[in-house]
Parts: structure tokens; C-alpha cells; sequence
């Protein structure tokens, strides 16, 4: 087979597989009824209320890193102290959306594709369909909207998390003083930072539900089959998600 | 009353059927047999509209089976090989799951400890995760949710493979008790003579995704594809 032909079948596979992707998630995002309010209530609490202390911890110590390494990076040229300013909007319009992404990719993606993979290789989405029950509806749906829900809930968390992080080592080891560490955090702080976070957090949402549940309902049979597509997921959506972080910041900020 | 026309499926370069006809009559039970890989899963799942086949077409009571999927499901209740229970929801509630579409919760509930008595499981059973289950009992909660509706037509898909025999002796016992009591349509999967023994009424051997043979349970020890297939399973 010559390179030519090697290409245009791969550019028609992958052209294939993303308008799939992309029906799969209008099916799953926009056919609501019937909807399931008690199976998005536990989606809301697994993908939001439980990947809190990991998104707080991750927040946490790179606010305090990123002060450590701005206050030792800006003596260089005296700036030293636009610690808090650089370590606010750097968490609120960048590390916050994009550290929290990732750790709800790792946490999230990973157990909707493993649980759907074994959902499916078990027959238990073949029994949703005798059930009369549509496994998009039932499964994909409220995950779908649940990340998109929580994940900017979310990322305000972590970003508050974050500027403490700095503030805490900011105070408590490079001579800053509290009250004027939060008010030059706040000072240099525009409504637009804040909100433009928290779409990046809604898109990385569904970025991440979208691939967990993609690929678990892609499952090969078997353990091998549920670890590949569990893999798979994770991998997906942290790439989507650093992709898209380019483009939705391209599209925001130029 | 459940027709196969000329029903096939292909999986890639393998042709997995070729031609199925049969026809079940309202409350008929019917035993497919057949060595592994010989399609008799593949057929099942065309019949409940898992697969769509390539050519043919299933007709329930004279209505073709893609009309409303909905509609026919509504009418069908399966027991899966594994049981296929779902292992986020306790045990009253996999068997109540079509129920609580169209009732409340605790009305639902009455009804699937009904059921779960029916096949021999206690009340207290109703409250454990799949998890807490053996396998047999899982199969019986299973059974529990194939009539949780009182469905018309009931598909067993390998139902005693995994137990031991005493086991396989009472799920056998409790689908042939089922079948008489509720007269629902019963399709069953099966390469266990036992099961066909006490279950079937009527046998369709496929071979190689065809009908190698079809006839009423007590002819099958005359049939010469049927002792081959007997001879070879040792029995």
C-alpha cells in the first residue's frame, strides 16, 4: 500500500470516528426524555461531591508552588511582589480549569469507562434494552450533564483553593501580609478571568464524561477489553482537554 | 405467535446465519440447540432487537419486530446467561426496574418481592447488592426479573450453564413450573439435555447457522442429526 493511500484511509477513519463521536454525544446531550433526575443526583455526587478533595489537594499545593516559584522568578528583576496578583489570575484563568480537568479525567473518565465496559461486557446494557429502557438515556445522559454541571463548580472550588495555597506560603514564608495578599489578589482580578475558567471547566466537563462513556460503550470483551477502553478514556480526554484549553483560550484571550 | 423468515447474519467475512425459518406458537416453549458458535446466541439476539439482522425478518403476531421496538419489548422478559443484574442497584430494584417506570416505588417493591418469592428467594433478599448473591440465586433473581411484567413471550439465554447440577435441577424445575403456570411463548438457549428434557416442548438444532433439525421433544431421540448432536455432547 503506498503512504498516499496509508493516509487518506487514516484521515477517513479518523473522519469517521469523530462524526460518531460527535452524534454520540448530540444523542447523549439532547435527547433528554425520558430523564432520570435520581441517576443524575448520583452522578452529580460521584463526578462533583467526591472528586472534591482531589481537586482541593491539586489546587492547593500548586497555588503554593506557583507563589514559591513567582516570588523567586520575579526577584530577578524586582518584581516580587506581584506574587499574589500572578498567582490569582494564573489559577483562576489557567492551572485551576486545566489541573482540575485533568484530575477529573483521571478520576471520572476512568470509572465511567470501566463501569460501563463492564456493563456491557456482563450484558447488563443488553438487559437495559429488554428493560425497555435506552442505555443513552439511562447511562450517558446524566453523566454527560452532571460533568457539565460540576466540573466549574469545581474549578471555583479549586480556584479558591488555589489562592489560599499562595497565600498561605505567601504569609507565612515570603514576608507578605495577609490583608494585602487578598486585596492585591482581588485588585488585579477581572470578572472575565473568573468566568472564563469556569467555561473552560463546563467544556472540560463534558470532555471527560463524554470519553469515559464513549469508550466504555465502545468495551472490548473481557478484563484486557475493560482496562484498554478505561486507558483509552483517560488518555482521550486529557489530550481533548489540553487541546481544547488551547482553543478556548485562543478564542477568549486574543 | 413469533415467525423467522429467512433470517440471516453475517459477522465480517463469517456467515454466523444462513436462512433461519421457525415459528413459535402463543405459548409454546422451544429449545434452540446447538453446539457453541453455532449461532444460537446471534438468533436470540435478533429476536430481542440487540442485532439487526442482514436479511429475514421477525414477525410477532403478525407485526414485524422493527415496527415498534418499544412496544415488543414491553412484551418480552429475558433471563440472561449471567444474569446481567445490575451491580448499582439492590436486588428488589433490578427486579422492579421495568415496574418503577410506570408505578411508585413501594408498589413496584410489593410486586418484586412477590416474584423473588415466586422463584424461591426470601423478602430479606430483596435489600442485597448482585454482589452479596451466589450464582444461583443470582440466576433466580434474574428469573424473578424476566416475569417481573408478566410478559407475553420469555427468553432464556443458557440458563443453567455456571451451576452445579442440583442447581441446574431447580431453575430447570422453576421455568417449567413458570412456563405452565404464567402459559407465556418460552425460547430457550440451551446445550443441556437436561433443560430440554424438562423445559421444551419443541427442539430446533441449528448447525453451522442453519436448522439441522426441528421437532417435538419426544422425536428427537429418533432423529439421526439429534443423536449425533447427543453423541457428542456424551449424553
Amino acid at each position: 500500500m503506498t503512504p498516499v493511500r496509508l493516509i487518506g484511509r487514516f484521515a477517513l477513519s479518523l473522519m469517521g470516528r469523530i462524526g460518531a463521536l460527535t452524534l454520540f454525544v448530540m444523542r447523549g446531550l439532547f435527547g433528554l426524555r425520558p430523564f432520570y433526575p435520581r441517576v443524575f443526583l448520583v452522578q452529580l455526587v460521584q463526578i462533583g461531591w467526591l472528586s472534591l478533595p482531589v481537586v482541593g489537594l491539586t489546587a492547593l499545593f500548586t497555588g503554593a508552588a506557583l507563589a514559591l516559584q513567582i516570588h523567586s522568578g520575579g526577584a530577578r528583576f524586582q518584581a516580587g511582589d506581584v506574587v499574589p496578583a500572578i498567582v490569582a489570575i494564573g489559577m483562576v484563568r489557567e492551572l485551576g480549569p486545566v489541573l482540575g480537568g485533568l484530575m477529573v479525567a483521571a478520576r471520572v473518565a476512568s470509572s465511567i469507562a470501566a463501569e460501563i465496559g463492564t456493563m456491557k461486557v456482563t450484558e447488563q446494557i443488553d438487559a437495559l434494552v429488554t428493560l425497555s429502557t435506552d442505555p443513552m438515556r439511562w447511562l450517558v445522559t446524566p453523566r454527560l450533564w452532571a460533568a457539565i454541571v460540576t466540573v466549574p463548580c469545581l474549578v471555583a472550588v479549586g480556584d479558591i483553593v488555589g489562592i489560599m495555597g499562595g497565600w498561605l506560603i505567601g504569609t507565612g514564608s515570603l514576608g507578605f501580609n495577609s490583608t494585602t495578599y487578598l486585596s492585591n489578589s482581588w485588585a488585579y482580578l477581572e470578572y472575565w478571568d473568573v468566568v472564563s475558567g469556569l467555561i473552560k471547566g463546563a467544556f472540560f466537563g463534558l470532555i471527560v464524561a463524554a470519553s469515559g462513556c464513549w469508550w466504555g460503550m465502545k468495551s472490548g470483551r473481557g478484563a484486557e477489553g475493560v482496562g484498554r477502553a478505561t486507558k483509552s478514556a483517560v488518555v482521550a480526554a486529557a489530550i481533548g482537554i489540553l487541546a481544547a484549553n488551547f482553543v478556548l483560550t485562543g478564542l477568549f484571550f486574543t | 405467535m413469533i415467525e423467522v423468515r429467512g433470517l440471516c447474519k453475517e459477522f465480517g467475512p463469517k456467515r454466523v446465519l444462513s436462512g433461519i425459518d421457525l415459528t413459535v406458537r402463543q405459548g409454546e416453549s422451544l429449545c434452540i440447540l446447538g453446539q457453541s458458535g453455532t449461532g444460537k446466541s446471534v438468533l436470540l439476539r435478533c429476536m430481542l432487537g440487540l442485532e439487526s439482522p442482514d436479511s429475514g425478518e421477525i414477525l410477532w403476531n403478525g407485526r414485524p419486530l422493527g415496527e415498534d421496538r418499544g412496544m415488543f419489548l414491553g412484551g418480552f422478559g429475558m433471563l440472561f446467561q449471567g444474569a446481567a443484574l445490575f451491580d448499582s442497584l439492590p436486588v428488589w430494584k433490578n427486579v422492579a426496574f421495568k415496574l418503577m417506570q410506570r408505578m411508585p416505588a413501594a408498589k413496584a417493591r410489593g410486586i418484586a418481592i412477590d416474584k423473588l418469592a415466586r422463584v424461591g428467594l426470601s423478602a430479606d433478599t430483596a435489600d442485597l447488592m448482585p454482589a452479596e448473591l451466589s450464582g444461583g440465586m443470582a440466576k433466580r433473581v434474574g428469573l424473578a426479573r424476566a416475569i417481573a411484567d408478566d410478559p407475553e413471550v420469555i427468553f432464556f439465554d443458557e440458563p443453567t450453564t455456571g451451576l452445579d447440577p442440583i442447581r441446574a435441577r431447580r431453575i430447570n424445575q422453576l421455568i417449567h413450573d413458570i412456563v405452565q403456570e404464567t402459559g407465556a411463548t418460552a425460547i430457550t438457549i440451551t446445550h443441556d439435555m437436561e433443560t430440554v428434557r424438562k423445559v421444551a416442548r419443541r427442539v430446533l438444532l441449528l448447525q453451522d447457522g442453519a436448522v439441522a433439525w426441528s421437532g417435538l421433544v419426544g422425536d428427537m431421540d429418533a432423529a439421526p442429526q439429534m443423536s449425533e448432536f447427543l453423541g457428542k455432547t456424551g449424553l
